[in-house]
Formats: structure tokens, sequence, C-alpha cells
């Protein structure tokens, strides 16, 4: 009876959406202000319906109801209340389901929170917004139904993938999500734009914290995921090149990029044209990475093939919008004017260098995920593109991009000189130069450039402060009137300063996990010892644990340190009796930013089991690093420039009143 | 300079570091360990979604480091070694792609797209440029008499 409710809730939010889609935007063409604004209510009514169905299969998944096909196939009784509840999303329709959920939920966001915008503009972007919505619950409703039931109920369900059995589950794809997603916004925004063909420094100023608020949650999601990855495989990485990764890296990387030409078509009302393209590439790419990993296309081109309803679908969609939007784009961009002219050598031309080489390294992942489907798609011939080609292609893009990120906010606008700026830079240079002498001095033979790559992590990291510094004005004045400069300061400046900050620490950390770390393993007998980083690791026997739905064989690992013992880890082999798969646990102990990190592999009949061990140097620097990111666009969003629906100060109003 | 330049451009980038190579596999000789590891993270497991040999639990994956090592014991070059696996895998088995025509676009789109940016860029200002003193100039052809004429005065 709920599921009907939620699938009845589901088929009534696409009639919503359909209105949405179709009033506003007739509206905005007559002129008509009641169509315009029925908008905002139909959207709000659409999110409210899915938050109804969204509900419904959640309760289903609680009290676990097999007879809907999806929870039978994704469920099990036995399952922790948590893993029930986020194994909603653990599968191929319920993600889908919360896909278009956040989808609405900018809508209703928007609709309820933008009450600046021009209604013109906003009726437009709801409509869009609706568009798009539709081709998704028209694809759910016809090729996802998590509502079907099946015709006989089953006993106990078929279980959640166990690696997914993870606290990981219930936080990474939701971030993610609001992150893909959120880009939407942006896209409508630009096709509304280029629907009525006006765009303006003011337009950047209402896409701005929209795109801010996508980028925040993917950086988050991002991060999030690859540290669950890190923990939850049981092998120490942190970052596979997996075309499931590089699908949420593709928007991730374009939509830093428009966060930054955004700023230049707010402040100089430049780079206008270019902009509207980041903003329609971005929510593509959020697309193309929904179609990849949901098409199952990436296993091989004819698995797609032998199951092509999905994928076809969805390609469809791809298509639809993708192509639509560009198309739209081509017969605009040239009646958009170029305004705001600016020299090379300026805080626009340094973003202009930014943009240049985050958008190469972003068609750089596109291609290496890509390559292989087009190749065994024309000739039949297959090959593979890992991690080698992306080092090899994306790593040399990105050290240009480090270089001059500490230039470009101490760059005036439209016209600057190097000279001075580089002056101001002396301290930071000459600081990061101590730093890779110091590193070279410690290692002795060790990596000669790690050393410096730890110098360019320096390099970023002080030069972002370097502008906190400039603009308190010290040391010139006394450390009273710095710190109440620093105070007076735009929120935004201190968010670029943390969001810089972050990409250097986040360098510190990948040299350290990569460089400076350590790995050890033995096929370890009761008693039998590794050595690493100082610890003295020892088997100290086994046993056999009961959980909930699963059995695991815990290995007890005492770790020394100088010859006293600090403590026991406990990797383990887990088996999960209902999905019938093992998953390797990892038992992890953290000193300051590094890590030790232990886990298990086989037993051989000689009760022989292979232990291993990494010491991972200053790994968590590799996440704080996109957490401090991610700060930083948070402390943008509260500048008050850019809040949504912020009233105009009060010295605007008496402004307004005087006039 | 590949051998200097390739480990930079590991740190760089988001390399992994990991390892399922089981003791029993490893080779006496550490130099030739080094190398086997190092082709190890190059061959892909065929059996599994996306991992390297040198990654994967998988006893293919297994199967082959071992194979690896036995054929650096037999002294072959890893050229050698990689062109015996492809022989008999077929390319899909090498994680990074060699240069051939099939892969040419794989390799130099990402330089091209890159110096045809920077052309496009470089273009913009100078066009940009080009048109703000044509309005200057433009401008002053009315103005240059007014201008004159204050100046004399």
């Amino acid at each position: 009876m709920i599921a009907e409710l939620g699938h009845y809730a589901l088929v009534l939010a696409l009639a919503l959406t359909l209105v949405q889609s179709i009033v506003p935007f007739w509206g905005a063409r007559t002129g008509d202000q009641v169509l315009m604004a029925s908008g905002t209510s139909s959207s709000i009514a659409g999110f409210l319906a899915l938050c109804i169905s969204f509900a419904a299969l959640t309760y289903s998944y609680v009290i676990s109801d097999f007879s809907l096909a999806n929870v039978w196939q994704n469920s099990h009784s036995d399952k922790p209340m948590l893993y029930k509840v986020t194994g909603v999303w653990g599968n191929h329709e319920g993600s889908m389901l919360l896909w278009v959920l956040i989808l609405t939920l900018f809508s209703a966001m928007l609709a309820a929170f933008a009450t600046n915008l021009p209604s013109r503009l906003k009726a437009d972007v709801l409509a869009v917004q609706g568009w798009v919505t539709l081709a998704f619950l028209l694809f759910i409703l016809f090729t996802s139904n998590p509502f079907e039931r099946l015709p006989q109920i089953p006993a106990e369900g078929k279980d959640l993938n166990p690696i997914l059995q993870d606290i990981g589950l219930a936080i990474h794809p939701p971030l993610l999500y609001v992150g893909y997603v959120g880009f939407s916004l942006t896209f409508s925004f630009a096709v509304a734009a280029m629907i009525s063909g006006r765009i303006d420094g003011a337009w950047a100023r209402y896409v701005r914290p929209w795109a801010l608020v996508a980028w925040v949650f993917l950086t988050a999601g991002i991060a999030m995921g690859s540290y669950w990855a890190y923990y939850e495989l049981g092998w120490g990485g942190w970052w596979f090149w997996d075309p499931v990764e590089n699908a949420s890296f593709m928007p991730w990387l374009m939509g830093t990029a428009l966060i930054h030409s955004a700023l230049v078509m707010e402040k100089r009302d430049a780079l206008k044209i270019w902009t509207i393209l980041l903003a329609l590439l971005t929510f593509s790419l959020s697309l193309l990475g929904t179609f990849i990993v949901r098409s199952g296309v990436l296993t091989s081109v004819h698995s797609f093939a032998s199951d092509p309803t999905r994928g076809i679908f969805i390609l469809g969609i791809l298509l639809i919008f993708i192509g639509g939007s560009l198309a739209l784009f081509a017969m605009r961009a040239n009646a958009l004017q170029q305004g705001g002219l600016f020299q090379p050598i300026s805080r626009e031309g340094a973003l202009v260098f930014n943009n240049l080489f985050l958008t190469v390294s972003c068609m750089t992942v596109i291609l290496g995920t890509l390559y292989p489907l087009f190749l065994e798609a024309i000739d039949g011939s297959k090959i593979s593109v890992g991690p080698p080609y992306f080092n090899l292609t994306f790593g040399p893009l990105m050290i240009p991009i480090l270089l001059v990120m500490p230039l470009g906010p101490l760059m005036s606008w439209k016209r600057s000189d190097l000279l001075p700026v580089l002056q101001r830079l002396y301290f930071v240079a000459g600081a990061s130069l101590f730093c890779i002498i110091l590193a070279l001095a410690f290692t002795h033979d060790g990596p000669v450039l790690a050393s410096l790559a730890i110098g360019l992590g320096v390099w970023v990291m002080l030069g972002s402060v370097a502008e906190l510094v400039q603009r308190s004005g010290f040391p010139k004045v006394n450390v009273q009137t710095a710190i109440a400069r620093l105070k007076g300061l735009p929120r935004s400046t201190w968010g670029t300063a943390f969001a810089h900050f972050g990409v250097g620490l986040m360098v510190l950390g990948i040299v350290g996990a990569t460089a400076f770390s350590d790995e050890k393993g033995i096929s370890a007998l009761k008693g039998d010892t590794i050595e690493i980083a100082g610890f003295t690791l020892t088997h100290a026997g086994s046993q056999r644990e009961q959980g909930p739905n699963y059995v695991q064989d815990t290995l007890l690992v005492s770790v020394k340190r100088g010859g006293v013992e600090e403590l026991k880890l406990t990797p383990a082999k887990r088996f999960y009796t209902g999905h019938g798969t093992a998953t390797t646990e990892a038992s992890i102990k953290t000193y300051w930013f590094s890590q030790l990190y232990v886990s298990v592999g086989d037993t051989d009949e000689e009760g022989r089991t292979v232990l291993r061990a990494w010491w991972k140097s200053q790994v968590l620097f590799v996440w704080l690093g996109p957490i401090l990111m991610a700060f930083g666009g948070c402390l943008s969003l509260t500048d008050r420039r850019l809040r949504v629906g912020a009233p105009k100060t009060s010295k605007a109003k008496r402004a307004l009143a005087n006039a | 300079m590949r051998k200097i330049l390739f480990p930079f451009l590991l740190i760089l980038s988001f390399t992994v570091q990991a390892f399922a190579v089981n003791p029993d596999e490893v080779l006496d000789d550490p130099v030739l360990e080094q190398r086997a590891r190092e082709l190890s993270i190059g061959i892909r497991c065929l059996v599994c979604q996306n991992q390297s040999i040198d990654d994967s639990d998988a006893q293919l994956a297994r199967d082959l480091r071992i194979l690896v090592r036995e054929k650096l014991v037999e002294g072959l070059s890893d050229r050698q070694i990689l062109n015996f696996l492809v022989e008999r895998y077929g390319e899909f088995v090498l994680l990074k792609p060699r240069f051939t025509t099939q892969t040419i676009l794989l390799w130099l789109l990402p330089i091209l797209v890159l110096l045809i940016g920077a052309v496009l860029a470089v273009k913009t200002f100078n066009q940009s440029q080009h048109k703000s003193s044509r309005r200057a100039s433009h401008l002053s052809e009315d103005e240059k008499k007014k201008l004159s004429k204050i100046l004399e005065e």
C-alpha cells in the first residue's frame, strides 16, 4: 500500500513537472506575470511529491518489504537499520530516484529563495529545470521503476553488496549527487539566458552562489569517496582513475573552471561567452557521468548492447540536452557582446590561464575515459587506458596551475605588472626553496623530485596566505590594525585563501603518501613480526567473530614502538553469508596526519596468514586539503555580495530612497 | 630524461601505491623485484574491473605476477616482457597504451588542444587590444580637433 502511494506520488511529480516545464515558459513568452509565477508553486509541489515517493521507498526498505523487486534484490532482513536505509540508494533504481529528488530540491530552493531574480529569468530557469526533471522522471518510470512488485513474495532478500555496507554509503552518494545535480541550475541559467538573449554581470552574480554550492558538495563528495575507497578496499589506494571516479572528477574540473570564470564575468563583464559555455559543459559532464555509470557501457560496449534500454534512454537524454544546448549556444554566441577589455598580464589573464589548463586537463580525463569505448565501437579492438596514462598527461598539466596559483589573487584587474607581484612573493619563493633544501637534506639519497614537489606544495600554501598578509598591511602597520583589517576583508577573499591553501596541502599529502611511505608484507604464523617505520608489528593470534549478517576472522596484531606495546590492531577478513562474498577490513591507527594501515590476505593450509602493513606518511592531507577547499567555498558563499536572496544593504536602500 | 621525469609526474598526480604481491612471490634480487613492481603497475588484471596486477588479489593477477618475475629472472628486458604479454593477451593488457595509429589521438590530443587553446586565448587578447586601440583612434577623429583647440587655448 505504502509502495503504491510512492508510485502514485512519482507519477504525480511527473504531472507537476509537466506544468513546471510549460506554464512558466509560456508566461515568460507572453509576459503574463501570473503564469510566470506559477513556476514557483509547481516546482515546490513537484519536490514535495518526490519527497513522499522517496519516503515510501525508504519505508519499504525499513520494513523489508520483499514484495518489491528492488528491495528484494538489495536488502536483507538481518541488515543493520543504517544499511537498510542507505541501501535505498545503493542500487540503480533507488539512486536514480535520489538523483531526481535532488534535482527537484534545487528547483524548489531556487523557487523559494531566489526572490530577487527578475521574474522572466526565474520562470525560464525553472522551466528548463522542469525539462531536465521530466526526462529523468520518464527514465525512472519507464526503465528503472523502484516500485515494481514481484508476483510471488520471497521470504528473504538477496542483500546489498557488502562493500557498500558501510557508513560511507550514507554520506558519499548524497554529497556527490548534490554536487553533480547542483550544476543543473547553472545549466538552466545558461539556457534561460540564451533563450532571452540577455547576459550580463548580474547573471553571473545570480549563478555563482549556486555553482559554488554544487562545487562545495562535489568537492566534499569526491574526497569522501576517496577516503571510503582507501579504508574499505583494504589496500590503501585512494585514487584509481577508475571510470566511475572520473565520472565525478570531470564535472569537478569543469565546475572549478566555471566558478573562476564566473568571477571574471561578475566583476569585469568579460569572458561572457566562455562562462556560458562552461555552465553548459559542466552539467553536460554530470549527465555524461550519469550515463557512464548507469548504462553499463563501462564493462564493455557489448554488455551495453545486450541490454540497451536504459543506456539508450540516457544516451537520448544526453543527446537532447547536450546537443540542444550547444546548438542554442552556437546560434546565440555571436549575438553576445564581449565586454570588459583586459591585458594578458592581469587578474583576468591569470584566470584565463587557470581556465585553459583546467579545461584541457578535464578533456584529458574525458579522452582517457572514453577512448577505449570509442575504439571498441569503431573497430572492435580492445585497449586499456589506466593510471599510467593519466599520470603522464594529467600530472604535467597541473604543474603550471600550481605555479601560477599564488600569482593570480595578487594581480590587479584589467592591467597588472608581473614584477611587483613577483617581488611580493620573494619571501614565499624563498621559503619554498628552503623547504626543498630541507627535504633533500633529510632524505639523503631519497627522491629528489619528491622534494621539488614539496616545494611546490609549500609555494601554493604560503602563496595563499601571502594575499591575506598583504592586505592586512603587516608589517607596515601594527598588529592591531592588521588584525582589524583582516577582519574587515571580504569573506570571499578568505574563501580563496582557504581553498588555495587546501590545494597546496593536498599536494603535500600526495607527495607524502606516494614518495615517503613504506610497505611490508609477510606470510605470518603466530609470533612473526614486521618492522615498519619504527614500529614492530606482531601476529598475536586470531579469532572468529559473529556479526549481524557476517562472520569474520580477525587477526590480532600487537603494535610496539621502542619495545613498548602501544595498541592492538584488528584487521579482518569478513564473509557475508546473505550475499556470499568476502571483504577485507583494514585496521588503521592515525598518528598526527600519518597512518599505520594493516590488512590481512589469505591463509594457507599451514595456517600462515598474509599480513600487510603500510606506513602512509602525511596521507590525511590528501583529504584535509579538499575539506579546506570546500570550507573556502562555504566562506565565499557567506560573502554578503553572493548571499542567495541577500537584501540590499541599508546604504543602497537609502540611496534608492533619496533618488 | 623519461626516467627522471616519470617519478615526478607519478608524485604530482594521483597515484596509487598499493600492493597485492604475496610474500612468497617476491624475488631475492631487490633490483629485479623493483623492476617487477614497476612493470606490474602497468599491466592490467584481465579479469578485474580496473586494477593492475600489482593491486589485484585475483588468481590471474597472481599468475601474471609470477610470470613477469620468471621472465625477469630469465633475463628478458621490460620491453620484451610487455611484448610477450601483448602477444598472449592483446593490447588490452597494457594500462598504458602504446603509441600506435590507433592511439595517436589519445596521446596527441591533449597537447594539441592545449596549443589551440593557447593560440585562441592569445588571439582574443590581440583582437580586444586591436579593437580598443581602434576605438580610441576612432573617437579621436572628432575629438582631435576639439582636443587640439583646448590645448591651444
